[in-house]
């Protein structure tokens, strides 16, 4: 079944008390509105990011990132340190949709954990009770033939959670968020998680319409976004977004990411590399 | 004066909220101080003396600090008033979840963590059904599934509450707690008011300090199983 379809049917499944859950309008669009940065300068920019759209957030450790996915996660309203602003759908958020528990916002981050002992199929039950959806069956494969997909490690819904891996985790955490949290946004702090394909994690937050955020560190990740952001002194400095130059420089990118996992993989399970003589020569001139 | 409850289990974060809230309150040139109740002593004097908030500590011993706290409470405010406060904000670790510090006309804080387990929302009783907002901390290290799970739960356990996040490390989410302190109506004395809830009172006589086993030392209001 397709996600498409999955999706629908959650939709048609919904009771009533679904509008309790789901405490916040259609996201069409998101709108930044620069405040200051440490020093008090202005930040001269104001950011409309769209349903579908991968933001990234680069610069060093204490340039702001995380201070701006802060911003986002409480909706600012030139209330917090930064002074900046965020908009839905070109409007304020009403004050009940800035205090909603379950959020217009959903996160990922490094130091997030399961910590429910459950094991995977329990688990996804779970959250689906909390969305209320009366038949998780479909969801709950879905969401495992997903996660088994980005993570390199296949595992069973039968095993516990306790028990996954770093790699397996982050795929289930990133799998559910994407199929069955009903946030519109979605804040992903660090991800680049040996054993998780980050392109088609993103890939697939993209394709649920989900306007996404990403501070990373990773060129891989940090040039698939539609535009970067580059942060300095607690504000933005700059926003690139990338040019055909670019986008060939990060297909590069991503095939000598993907030949390195594959050989992390192959390594790992027990294998030894081979090099056809094309790849010989290419690698003697290359490490010359 | 202003008067505020909050409650919630060891730990939950209490502290952390509190004194994020009211470095948001004092920008307002709010002045607030602070009642805690506890069973034995913590470290929370300091972490609010360090803060520069006014602290009175009130340890309740072998007692329900609940029961501890009604008992107390007026004289609190009393304090609260010389110290020529604005706000008074009593925390009180919940302990027995069967006894809930919040008083009618009074507004009443939950603080819970998401670390606590699922079941907890519907566990912890009183003192969460009964508040008129409930705060959850330390989302930020659990899955996004677990934050909504546990929000859901809690909705379940008191629909009429407002539910809000909070980071009790770096104080992000505090600002609408903040604003409902700085709503709620001045309090003149609590005499006369009501709890939310009546709390279980001491039934027999372990209650009152017996520890020796046997029916001879029974009284009071004894339940037995049956067999
Ligand atoms: N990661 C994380 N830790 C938190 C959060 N809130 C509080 N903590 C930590 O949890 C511990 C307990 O926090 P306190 O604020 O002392 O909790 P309390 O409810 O006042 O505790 P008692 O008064 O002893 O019952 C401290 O180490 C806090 O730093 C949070 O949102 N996230
Ligand atoms: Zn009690
Ligand atoms: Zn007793």
């Amino acid at each position: 079944m397709s996600i498409e379809n999955t999706h629908l049917q959650i939709q048609e499944g919904l009771s009533e008390d679904y509008n309790n859950v789901r405490l916040f309008p259609e996201v069409k669009n998101m709108t930044i509105i620069g405040g200051t940065n440490k020093s008090g300068d202005i930040e001269p920019y104001s950011i409309c990011c769209q349903s579908g759209d991968i933001i990234c957030l680069v610069g060093p450790t204490g340039s702001g990132k995380s201070r701006m996915l802060g911003d986002i996660e409480s909706l600012a309203q030139g209330d917090t340190p930064s002074g900046r602003k965020i908009l839905i759908n070109g409007e304020i958020p009403s004050s009940s949709l800035r205090t909603s528990a379950i959020g217009l916002i959903a996160q990922l981050s490094q130091q997030m954990n399961f910590v429910v002992d459950l094991t995977v199929r329990e688990f996804i039950a779970l959250h689906a009770e909390s969305r209320l959806i009366p038949d998780p069956e479909n969801i709950i494969d879905l969401i495992l033939k997903t996660a088994n997909n980005l993570s390199g490690e296949q595992f069973s819904p039968d095993v516990s959670l306790t028990q996954l891996s770093g790699g397996q985790s982050r795929a289930l955490m990133i799998a559910d968020t994407a199929l069955l949290c009903p946030s519109p946004v979605v804040l992903i702090d660090e991800i680049e998680n040996a054993g998780v394909n980050r392109k088609n994690a993103l890939e697939l937050l993209v394709k649920e319409g989900k306007i996404t955020f990403v501070a990373t560190h990773d060129p891989v990740l940090a040039l698939m976004g539609s535009r970067r952001l580059f942060f300095k002194n607690g504000g933005i400095a700059g926003i690139i977004i990338p040019d055909e130059e670019e986008r060939l420089a990060m297909r590069y990118i991503q095939k000598v990411d993907d030949q390195w996992t594959s050989w992390r993989d192959q390594i790992r399970n027990g294998g030894v590399l081979h090099l056809d003589d094309s790849k010989k020569k290419i690698y003697n001139r290359l490490i010359l | 004066m202003k008067l505020v409850t909050v409650a919630g289990p060891p730990s939950s974060g209490k502290t952390s909220v509190i004194l994020h809230t009211i470095r948001e309150l004092k920008k307002a040139g709010i002045s607030v101080g602070v009642i805690k109740f506890d069973c034995i002593s913590s470290g929370d004097e300091d972490t609010y003396q360090a803060a520069g908030v006014p602290i009175h500590i009130g340890l309740a011993g072998n007692l329900c600090p609940d029961h501890y706290f009604v008992s107390n409470i007026e004289e609190c405010v009393s304090w609260g008033l010389k110290e020529n406060l604005d706000l008074l904000i009593t925390e009180s670790a919940g302990l027995c979840n069967r006894c809930s510090p919040h008083i009618r006309g009074i507004l009443g804080i939950c603080v819970i963590d998401t670390l606590s387990g699922i079941n907890t929302p519907k566990k912890i009783g009183p003192m969460l059904r009964l508040s008129d907002m409930i705060v959850i901390t330390k989302g930020d290290i659990v899955s996004q599934a677990e934050r909504e799970v546990f929000a859901f739960r809690v909705g379940r356990a008191n629909p009429s509450a407002k539910v809000i996040k909070i980071n009790g490390l770096t104080g992000q989410g505090v600002l609408p707690l903040a604003d409902e302190m700085k709503n709620t109506p001045d309090t003149i004395t609590v005499n006369d008011c009501s709890l939310r809830f009546a709390m279980p009172a001491a039934l027999c006589s372990y209650c009152l300090g017996e520890i020796r086993i046997g029916r001879d030392y029974q009284m009071g209001n004894v339940k037995r199983m049956e067999f």
